[in-house]
């Protein structure tokens, strides 16, 4: 009986890290749905990637071949994932790492802030890790007087500018040049009103401002894209070189790694990395991969810890068919395609992971019940779907996680069909033609026909943007 | 009970009876190609790479018209010294701190690597092409490459490398896609990329 009660799986825990949102997905959208500057950002910017996405995949003829494969490693590594990380471990300690399990966000944070503490340094540089946001690493090392750094350039516009990602690749998406600009000049020592604001120009001074912190850091805290079981090396993919300086120049490097990562053999990232830099930057390769195993004298880091993550990822493989969402290598192909997330923006799925991704993903993390709406944050439309580089049936996850949403059934019905309208221009016009007309005809939401009615008797419906649908259709 | 032990347990505990030996994986993707050098030259032009083909004899020559006179240049030890022209300061490095690195104008290294498909550069920290900070800090970076070195695509290139090494996979200068989703070139690693490709 104990024992199948300490064995069972269990959700993240609530009051550390950022799965959940403060508001439910509908009022926090109306926010971002209200800012037109944040729409034309974020449609720029999603149209862009999906045309550089479509050139590279095109070039290579077997990618449907590539994404079966991968979509396979993914499932096997699922049916087999203890095993394959207690490999891992084994690997990884024969070539002079240190492993360390943690079954939680507040676990892990203990054990990165005590490994940094051990070394004496007060100051740690990052790279861009999911893992490490999700459980809020930064707030953790803060609280016991350790700076850390976000080196990747978006993470940094983010930190400089104390704002939120909203983007896995570009977590920065929804700020345009004018407005990193002016985040830098308010905030960097030493940049002038002369700084302008071409992309080049902004990148130069990131290059300098972080230099010396490069090389000064002792220690630094990374993510990991992929970690190979059967020879224990870990993968970054990353464009800058942020996360060459960060595994290479600091005397400790500590790795969070969410326990899914894991891949069965070498071989295996023949696929992923094929798979990855095309579905996410739109590049046949992004300009930097780096792989180590364990510690290599006299070359880099010697002392490497390795913190594996559950954090309520027990709770996801549980769930047969929710299981899938594990399969996830934060391309953010999924984002680039969704209609839903090019007009709510990333701010308001409330998690880390945004766009159809989260809502299948964090939901199923926190336990559906908190995180109640993200399920019905899509019209179910299926593009994120044929997007996937490993072949996630999202829609089937929504569809699953919806009949365990403990929404009240009418606002639950309500707000999928509000969704269906949403991507189906006719019908979605002729709702909002409606609610333009109920709101001249006194409160908003009052006299809405069905489908929007029964949603917005419980929650205010989002604010129809200035540009409809159509529009917006026809520009993308 | 230990924190491995109670992850452990929940994930078996997850799978339960779903436990499976393993999931046959279809392959049937392309694992093997020919190699094209005209492809790899296309492709690392078109990330920004500069490219010149040459014959060995040549490659000091060209180095000495790629770098200004008297220009520093940090080498791994294992590099021919034939490589490099009379015209530039050599540092071989045989434990350089990282300051005298990044003060260096420029690094000359081998590769391990080429991959045609994907126009990138693989060093694996063999003598000559050093560790890994040596490639990172000086703002440009030239690479010579073998025609031998060069495969088709990515498995081949896996097939080829070793694990137990400290891999570096490079494609182009270092770039950034923050901006407004627009490649820059040039954050943090070598702002200029220059490739030697002999026959
Ligand atoms: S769900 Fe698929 S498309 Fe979305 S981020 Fe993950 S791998 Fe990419």
């Amino acid at each position: 009986m104990t024992r199948t009660f300490l064995g069972m799986p269990v959700t993240a825990p609530p009051g550390v890290g950022h799965l959940r949102g403060a508001e439910p997905f509908p009022s926090a959208a109306r926010r971002g749905l209200a800012d037109p500057q944040l729409r034309r950002n974020l449609g720029h910017a999603t149209k862009t990637i999906r045309a550089k996405s479509a050139g590279v995949i095109g070039e290579v003829p077997d990618w449907q071949e590539l994404r079966a494969a991968g979509s396979a490693i993914k499932t096997d590594v699922m049916a087999r994932l203890p095993e394959l990380l207690e490999q891992l471990e084994a690997k990884v300690t024969a070539a002079g790492g240190v492993v360390h399990w943690a079954a939680d966000a507040n676990e892990a944070n203990r054990i990165v802030t005590d490994l940094v503490r051990a070394t004496g340094g007060s100051r740690v540089i990052k790279v861009k890790s999911m893992a490490t946001q999700e459980i809020g690493l930064n707030e953790a090392l803060e609280a016991v007087g350790i700076e850390p750094v976000e080196t990747d350039l978006a993470e940094l516009i983010v930190q400089l500018g104390d704002d939120r990602p909203s983007h896995i690749l570009v977590p920065a998406i929804h700020r345009n040049r004018a407005e990193i600009r002016e985040i830098f000049l308010r905030t960097m020592p030493g940049v002038d009103s002369t700084l302008t604001d071409e992309p080049a120009a902004l990148a130069a001074v990131a290059r300098r401002y972080l230099r010396q912190t490069f090389l000064t850091t002792k220690v630094a805290i990374s993510g990991a894209n992929f970690a190979v079981a059967d020879t224990g090396t870990l993968a970054v993919v990353e464009s800058e070189g942020n996360g060459r300086m960060c595994l290479t120049l600091p005397e400790t490097l500590i790795t969070v790694m969410g326990i899914e990562k894991v891949v069965p053999t070498w071989r295996d990232l023949e696929v992923f990395l094929q798979l990855l830099p095309r579905a996410s930057t739109g590049e046949r390769m992004n300009p930097y991969t780096s792989m180590w195993t364990g510690v290599t004298p006299g070359d880099g880091p010697q002392a490497f810890h390795l913190v594996l993550l559950d954090n309520g990822r027990s709770a996801v493989l549980a769930d047969e068919v929710g299981r899938q969402a594990l399969h996830c290598i934060r391309c953010s192909a999924c984002l680039n395609v969704c209609p839903v997330y090019e007009r709510t923006g990333g701010h308001a799925y409330g998690s880390v992971y945004p766009g159809p991704i989260g809502a299948v993903l964090s939901p199923q993390l926190t336990g559906v019940a908190d995180n109640s709406s993200l399920p019905y944050a899509s019209s179910l439309c299926g593009a994120c779907y044929d997007a996937c580089p490993v072949k996630i049936n999202i829609p089937e996850l929504l569809v699953h996680l919806r009949d365990q949403a403990p929404h009240p059934r009418g606002e639950a019905t309500a707000m999928a069909a509000a969704a269906y309208t949403m991507n189906r221009p006719r019908l979605y016009q002729a709702a909002q033609r409606a609610v333009r007309l109920s709101r001249l005809a006194g409160r908003r939401g009052r006299g809405i026909p069905p489908p929007l009615d029964g949603w917005t008797a419980s929650r205010d419906l989002p604010d129809p943007p200035a540009q409809t649908f159509r529009d917006w259709w026809a520009t993308r | 009970m230990t924190a491995r032990e109670l992850v452990l347990g929940r994930l078996r505990a997850a799978l339960g009876t779903d436990a499976r030996a393993s999931v046959e994986v279809p392959r049937a993707y392309r694992r093997a190609g020919m190699r094209d050098l005209e492809q790899l030259v296309d492709r690392l032009v078109d990330y920004r790479a500069e490219v010149h083909r040459l014959a060995e004899a040549d490659i000091a020559d060209t180095i000495s018209g790629i770098l200004p006179s008297g220009a520093t240049v940090v080498v791994p030890p294992g590099l021919p010294p034939a490589w490099l022209p009379s015209t530039v300061t050599v540092v071989v490095d045989g434990g350089l701190a990282n300051e005298q690195i990044g003060a260096a104008d420029a690094v000359v290294t081998a590769v391990a690597v080429a991959v045609a498909e994907t126009g990138t550069v693989v060093l694996d920290g063999s003598p000559d092409q050093g560790r890994r900070v040596l490639s990172l800090l000086p703002d440009l970076h030239v690479c010579v490459v073998r025609a031998d070195q060069v495969v088709a695509g990515v498995p081949e290139a896996l097939a080829r490398l070793s694990p137990h090494r400290p891999l570096t996979w490079i494609s182009g200068p270092s770039a950034t896609s923050d901006i407004e989703l627009n490649r820059v070139e040039g954050v943090h690693g070598p702002r200029n990329l220059h490739v030697i490709l002999l026959p």
